[in-house]
């Protein structure tokens, strides 16, 4: 339906629109808007993603913009035979490369001019099924002086698969080249073939198994908005403290993983035990240390109760002072520094043009989050500014994460705080057992039909986009289901240039990217 | 210095000493117990609500081979169905793995499958190569978490090496997905015999709730019989400590 209007905004989060209320432009028109769009400061593409339909695939493309807290919707259409030929958004936007191979990767629609259209995942309904991972072309320079190592897929030690082909000139890394897929389980298809909502549920806590709460959440939030389900502000405050218990506790695993690295055993056996302290007290929130089960639509199986809160709070008290104390150490080591310092360096011009997300964005001087941008739950009622660094190094990364446990720590505490003051009004038994208020999940909820919904959280890599497409009896039949790895493995794959190759286990940790997330 | 000494005394002692008998939060979900009941109506409305399709009827059962500990089960039927406390959930043969009604039998490796020259050759040094193929990376991360200060599996002489020529046998995590398949044979075969196989996690041993799906191949399971299965969404650290101090009969030090 071609009208004058180009878009269509959002100004919820999660939030919904109908599917024929988002105009379709031709795609000179598209592209034009979406120049005009991209000169905004702080805009970026969260979704763009083709929808096969009989005939044609509608392309729907969703920009965030941070500035003004929208969403911005706008989409075009293209018949599916012959198959589209496109003139490439890539070559002008290059965050856009992702977006693109994926179509590509999916449907075989062809972006000239695209300057690398490298296979995203090697999912088992590619459209060319002939490409297969083991025969991945990686690319390749002639020279006598050069040499390759491959890493993976099968790596050192306990870690997702996913294949590292670097060209080395000696010691320094010339070029790296990331090929993933390895974990592919068919995530986006069997949400949309397992239509029931706690199947669901389930699928989006296995999506990234570190980051269970994150999707979960944003899972959550974008059933409730299709549903027109509203759940209460206690609940909101609770699943927010669910979201920063996993941040806290991911970070200090990562500080661990970091002095790991670099052979600082000190910090890491510390730090393990920290995060050891972090994942129980989600343990005994829920009886899961990644919190899988705890977030669900439209209520909650485990109301936090006044005795968990408490032991909750003594736990991220007593885990902050003894953090700050291993941190300060850390920090001021000299063989530490030698080894954090300028190593892995992101610069804030190539994490603009890669898109990068999250932490990668924050470390290299990107103002992007989530819970300051489009705030969701009950960061709707609190302001959230982001922690900011900006020399884009191993280093960054690393204290942006102590940063940011702190400030976690933070949030969860005021929380807590309010809670009891809100508790106080309840008579004792209700308090201790919060009987009388619990809201279980709700299992058998009716969704919008012919509707598009999206719901972004800030996972602890970074933004995470949940969209979901129904038909006109209220059925999903389109989800993408997206990872803040999608964007930030191209960040990593620069990082490493002109680095030593000894220091790439360091720089992968730093930046530490979810491969499944990836896959799907 | 003196900065040092005081994190240290912070830190204080953090393995856990005894990992037969340690505690765990009230919530954990462990074995299920299936207590008595005959409505058989109720029971069937919790064979359709397993999102993992873990509980058959007439009789009620679990296969906590297919179990996500979720425990939705237990919630919409509390009367039948209780998660305990029990980490200890290994087995070495999957019919081991289904939780029956009445009797609050636990799991044990069947001792006559354990092959002997595996407790003749790994009992005090057992290597492992561990090969996610297709994890949501928790089980990895609790496989990680099983060598830390807090669960020291390196006290029995445990532990994960970088190279399969290194090792004694392979620890699978995830469905096996058809991308990992190539992979997961090279590797395996790069082990030298006398060799085992290990499977963490539901995903690994049933599939999980990704059974079904096209994107995944488990064919290598239909050729290699498997030693020990450690259920769990994910593993828990103490379930997988355990179930190796069950295949090697190691007894608490």
């Amino acid at each position: 339906m071609m009208t004058d209007r180009k878009y269509t905004e959002i100004l919820t989060n999660p939030g919904k629109v109908q599917l024929e209320d988002i105009p379709v432009l031709d795609y000179d028109d598209f592209i034009s808007f979406l120049d005009l769009l991209m000169r905004e400061e702080g805009t970026h593409c969260v979704a763009y993603f083709a929808i096969p339909m009989e005939h044609k695939y509608r392309f729907i493309c969703c920009m965030a913009a941070d500035e003004n807290h929208a969403l911005v919707l706008f989409s075009h259409e293209q018949a599916r035979q012959p198959v589209p030929i496109l003139s490439s958004i890539t070559r002008k936007h290059f965050q856009f490369h992702g977006f693109e191979r994926e179509i590509h990767e999916n449907f075989g629609v062809v972006f000239e001019g695209h300057p690398w259209v490298k296979p995203i995942r090697y999912p088992f309904n590619r459209s060319d099924q002939s490409a297969i991972i083991q025969n991945h072309p990686f690319y390749s320079i002639e020279g006598e002086e050069l040499h390759e190592v491959g890493v993976g897929p099968v790596h050192a030690g306990i870690i997702e698969p996913g294949h590292f082909r670097f060209i080395c000139h000696g010691e320094r890394v010339l070029h790296l080249e990331i090929q993933l897929g390895y974990q592919h389980r068919g995530i986006e298809q069997l949400f949309v073939e397992k239509p029931g909502i706690l199947q669901q549920s389930v699928m989006a806590e296995n999506i990234a198994g570190d980051t269970a709460v994150g999707h979960t959440l944003a899972y959550s939030g974008l059933i409730e908005s299709l549903a027109d389900v509203q759940v209460s502000r206690r609940l909101s405050g609770e699943r927010i403290i669910a979201l920063e218990l996993e941040r806290i506790g991911t970070h200090i695993g990562d500080t661990a993983a970091l002095c790991t690295d670099i052979a600082y055993q000190f910090g890491q056996v510390v730090n393990e035990a920290l995060r050891t302290s972090i994942i129980n007290t989600t343990q005994l929130w829920c009886g899961n240390r990644f919190g899988k089960g705890l977030i669900r639509p439209g209520g909650s199986n485990y109301p936090l109760t006044h005795d968990i809160m408490e032991t909750m709070l003594k736990n991220i008290t007593e885990v902050e002072d003894r953090y700050l104390q291993i941190t300060h150490q850390i920090f001021s080591l000299p063989s530490v520094l030698s080894r954090f310092e300028v190593t892995g360096k992101l610069t804030s011009m190539q994490a603009t043009l890669v898109g990068a997300v999250g932490m990668a964005a924050r470390s290299s001087g990107i103002y992007r989050d989530i819970r300051w941008s489009h705030p969701f739950s009950a960061y709707t009622s609190q302001a959230y500014e982001p922690v900011m660094l900006h020399k884009g190094d191993v280093w960054s990364r690393s204290m942006l994460r102590k940063l940011e446990v702190v400030k976690s720590i933070e949030v969860i505490r005021k929380l807590l705080e309010k809670f009891a003051i809100d508790d106080l009004q309840l008579t004792n038994a209700d308090t201790v057992n919060r009987k009388s208020e619990i809201v279980h999940p709700v299992y058998d909820l009716n969704l919008a039909p012919s509707s598009l919904a999206i719901s972004l959280v800030e996972g602890w890599r970074g933004e995470i986009c949940h969209i979901a497409v129904t038909n006109e009896a209220g059925k999903i039949i389109h989800y993408k289901a997206k990872d803040p790895s999608f964007h930030n493995w191209m960040a990593l794959a620069l990082a490493v240039r002109n680095q030593e190759i000894s220091d790439f286990p360091l720089c992968n940790k730093s930046f530490n990217l979810s491969y499944c997330g990836n896959d799907l | 210095m003196l900065k040092g000494i005081k994190i240290f005394r912070a830190h204080g002692v953090q393995y856990l000493k005894d990992l037969r008998n340690a505690r765990v939060s009230p919530l954990f979900m462990g074995r299920p117990h299936i207590l008595q009941g005959s409505d058989s109506t109720r029971d069937e409305l919790l064979v359709r609500l397993c999102p993992a399709s873990a509980i058959t009827s007439a009789p009620l059962q679990i296969d906590l081979g297919k179990c996500i500990f979720c425990r939705e089960c237990e919630f919409a039927n509390p009367g039948r169905i209780q998660f305990t406390n029990d980490y200890r959930m290994a087995a070495n043969r999957k019919e081991d793995l289904m939780i029956r009604e009445g009797g609050d039998k636990l799991i044990r490796l069947f001792e006559p499958a354990v092959r002997p020259e595996i407790r003749k050759i790994f009992k005090h040094a057992l290597k492992l190569r561990q090969v996610s193929a297709g994890g949501d990376n928790s089980c990895e991360m609790e496989l990680n978490a099983a060598g830390n200060v807090n669960f020291d599996l390196g006290r029995y002489g445990v532990e994960f090496v970088a190279s399969p020529r290194h090792a004694d046998g392979v620890v699978i995590t995830g469905p096996l997905t058809s991308n990992m398949e190539e992979a997961l044979q090279i590797t395996w075969d790069a082990v030298p015999s006398p060799k085992i196989l290990i499977l963490v996690g539901a995903d690994a041993i049933s599939g999980g709730i990704f059974e079904g799906s096209k994107a995944i191949s488990r064919q290598f399971l239909n050729d290699h019989p498997v030693d020990l299965l450690i259920p769990g969404n994910p593993a828990h650290p103490l379930t997988f400590i355990n179930g190796i101090m069950d295949l090697l009969a190691i007894q608490n030090k």
